[in-house]
């Protein structure tokens, strides 16, 4: 075995995990917010996520077509693409609620769960379906932005390329603000509030209706924000390729204590540097018996473990058990 | 007496019509139809069982014999029919929500697949096989037992979970298995990767029959065995056991119904229907890979018991019956249809047809049908088309 090898790339894998891990992160936000209010899991949530990564590869084309992909300074054509992720995404989760869980809000548990499962079923053939009509494919290529892809060698196993810096600074951003909006604010608070008990937070006065919708707004602003960020990661994205990351991201926010916001961070950040070490050294330590592709097995086993020995995650759950 | 003209009428007149346009969709569902009707009418028992034998044991095989098609059509049906039966148990009767089902369809499949084709000898060395055909019904006990083992394997850890977190981890053992049957070609190359197992070898056909005619009575007469079995354990203590688990487990405990040992026994008799299908299913396609066995099939198989009525043994029949049929026959038809137009050049409103994207195949929508059909059903009729009598009295 190399060991030379396996510690010369630790930095880089480390770099790719800490990527990942704001990525997943992110999208936890959107599970766990959502549990935390009204206690179910937002299955359809990854393809919320992915269609903030198509709503921005639209804009980024279109701009392309304008003729101001490389016209505006690059730090201007990620927020412009950014926004757009952010408001298509919560835009869509606010609809998705309004049609398909609010009627369902008091019924057993399982119903809304099968009617989210059926919602993300059906925006995956909706995104191929405008897709197909649209630009007459479904598979689409983030266009590149030169700025992104330059790469800082720092030795000669670890370069840091823009993007990742990027990927990691937004995210960061995102979670101070969610995490200001959250514990600063008149609204941080109702919403917080309803969390808590919805019964007795109506009695106070908080319109809880509106603050769900605010919910799903936030968690799925930040779930295109990751959408967008992915798409700018890994270049290619299809309307099937947000089932597998929302599942991990689903597995962070469990991880990290489901309905705990510090905790999908947590989460997030174990699993996606869990991963790149499994995807990096899997193959190298096993000698090539097991690749990479087993890191989803062990994301999954990871889940079914952390379920069964310490169900309330790392940081513990805050939403009480139903009865 | 009308109702009983009507339906020996209808069973008659469709098969007719079938006979005279082999090719027609429309015609084939009109048969299916009246076969529903028969089922449903106030008639005779005599006059409905006859009725109902008549048609799937006599002139369904006719029609396969003009057009084997439909008889593949009603062979996929006859398995879809007896996956959602099996899942039915799982998450209709005991309320446990498995969204990995079709893993244990898998188990099925690749235990016969690997001992029924010559791949047995890359994995154990020599040259005894593939089995000889005959072993083949030896072996629908077998993948039963193995799917059945592996359902309990599944229960031990995650019975403590409950609700959501439940769904979400058989959907994650599931992705397991799959990306399992994936990627052990190596160290050890059990199941040959994303490549595939073929050739697996077919039974010998009694009496001669055609593969076609003689898979679709097999499958058949599964399902009704799977139907007996199922109608019996719903009446069974172990029936009422898991409506109480489901309605209630901290009740359930209180009144004496063990736990453990029926939630086990739910995952086991749910996942040992898929694994005696998987046998068949690896026998009837002579060769398998990890795609037929996705999350899109084990949530297609959710979809069947959900449009019928969790719980309710009639209502899986059908669910499955009218889902597999849209995926098969009604989405492929359209494309189809619409290829059809497209060549001809047909315009609607000014648009030209032909100008329509190529990337746009309805055939390729069945994720969208799933959807409508799941979320529709969760919010106009959560019990399902036939609900199970005491969820309708719930209901009501």
């Amino acid at each position: 075995m190399d060991v030379a090898l396996l510690i010369g790339i630790f930095p880089q894998v480390l770099l790719d995990g800490i990527t990942l891990g704001f990525m997943y992160a992110l999208i936890a936000l959107g599970y766990t917010m959502v549990y935390g209010v009204l206690e179910f899991i937002n299955f359809a949530h990854s393809e919320i996520f992915i269609v903030g990564a198509f709503v921005g590869v639209e804009v980024m084309l279109g701009l392309k077509s304008a003729g101001l992909l490389d016209g505006l300074p690059w730090p201007v054509v990620l927020v412009l693409v950014l926004l757009a992720g952010m408001a298509g995404s919560g835009f869509l989760a606010v609809t998705v609620e309004r049609v398909a869980y609010r009627p369902l809000r008091n019924a057993p548990r399982l119903i809304p769960l099968i009617s989210a499962i059926g919602i993300s079923f059906f925006l995956q053939d909706m995104i191929r379906l405008f897709e197909s009509l649209w630009r007459n494919a479904f598979n689409l290529v983030y266009p590149t932005l030169d700025a992104l892809n330059l790469r800082f060698e720092l030795t000669e196993t670890l370069d840091v390329s823009v993007k990742s810096l990027v990927v990691i600074g937004a995210a960061l951003g995102m979670l101070w603000l969610l995490h200001m909006i959250v514990n600063r604010t008149k609204v941080g608070t109702a919403i917080r509030a309803v969390a808590e008990d919805q019964a007795a937070a109506s009695l106070m006065g908080i319109d809880v209706n509106r603050m769900i919708s605010l919910t799903f707004l936030i968690g799925g602003a930040m779930g295109g924000a990751a959408g967008v960020l992915f798409g700018v990661q890994y270049g290619l994205i299809n309307p099937y390729s947000g089932f597998i990351p929302g599942l991990k991201a689903f597995t962070a926010a469990v991880l990290g204590g489901i309905g705990n916001i510090p905790g999908a961070m947590v989460g997030g950040l174990v699993l996606g540097l869990l991963e790149a070490f499994a995807a990096s050294y899997l193959s190298l330590l096993t000698g090539g018996a097991f690749g990479a592709e087993y890191k989803d097995i062990l994301a999954f086993s990871m889940l079914i473990l952390i379920l069964i020995f310490r169900p309330k995650g790392l940081l513990g759950e805050v939403v009480r058990e139903r009865a | 007496m009308i109702q009983a003209l009507v339906a020996v009428a209808l069973v008659g007149v469709s098969a007719l019509a079938v006979a005279v346009y082999p090719r027609s969709v429309l015609v084939f569902l009109l048969f299916q139809g009246s076969i529903l009707f028969a089922y449903r009418a106030r008639i005779p028992e005599w006059l409905r069982w006859s009725l109902l034998a008549a048609a799937l044991l006599v002139l369904m095989p006719v029609i396969g014999y003009f057009n084997g098609y439909y008889l593949e059509v009603a062979t996929q049906v006859g398995i879809f029919v007896a996956l959602a039966l099996g899942l039915n148990i799982v998450v209709g009767l005991a309320g446990l929500l498995d969204l990995g089902y079709v893993a244990f369809f898998a188990v099925g499949a690749y235990t016969w697949a690997i001992f029924g084709s010559p791949h047995a000898n890359v994995v154990f060395g020599g040259e005894s096989f593939p089995l000889a055909g005959g072993w083949f019904y030896l072996f629908l006990l077998v993948g039963l037992g193995v799917a059945a083992l592996t359902g309990v394997l599944l229960g031990l850890p995650v019975l403590r979970l409950h609700g959501d977190y439940l769904a979400v981890v058989t959907l994650g053992f599931g992705e397991v298995i799959r990306v399992l049957a994936n990627n052990l070609d190596k160290p050890i190359n059990l199941t040959n990767g994303p490549k595939g197992i073929t050739p697996i070898s077919r039974p010998p056909a009694p009496l001669g029959l055609p593969y076609g005619e003689y898979f679709y009575f097999l499958a058949l007469l599964i399902v009704v065995v799977v139907v007996l079995v199922n109608r019996r354990l719903e009446d069974s203590h172990i029936g009422r056991a898991w409506e109480a688990i489901r309605e209630d487990e901290l009740a359930a405990r209180a009144m004496g119904v063990p736990l453990v040992r029926m939630k086990l026994m739910a995952f086991a008799c749910g996942a040992s229907f898929a694994g005696i299908m998987g046998v068949l299913f690896s026998a009837k396609q002579v060769f398998i890979n990890p795609e037929s066995f996705t999350f899109l099939e084990s949530i297609g198989v959710l979809a069947m018991v959900i449009l019928g009525g969790m719980g309710s043994i009639p209502g899986a029949i059908l669910g499955a019956t009218v889902v597999t049929v849209l995926n098969l026959q009604v989405l492929k038809g359209f494309s189809l249809w619409l290829n059809e137009l497209k060549n001809a050049g047909v315009t609607v409103l000014g648009f030209s047809l032909a100008d329509l994207p190529t990337q746009f195949e309805p055939a390729k929508y069945e994720r969208m049908v799933f959807g409508i059909i799941l979320v529709l059903m969760m919010i106009y009729r959560p019990q399902g088309i036939f609900p199970a009598r005491r969820r309708q009295r719930e209901m009501q």
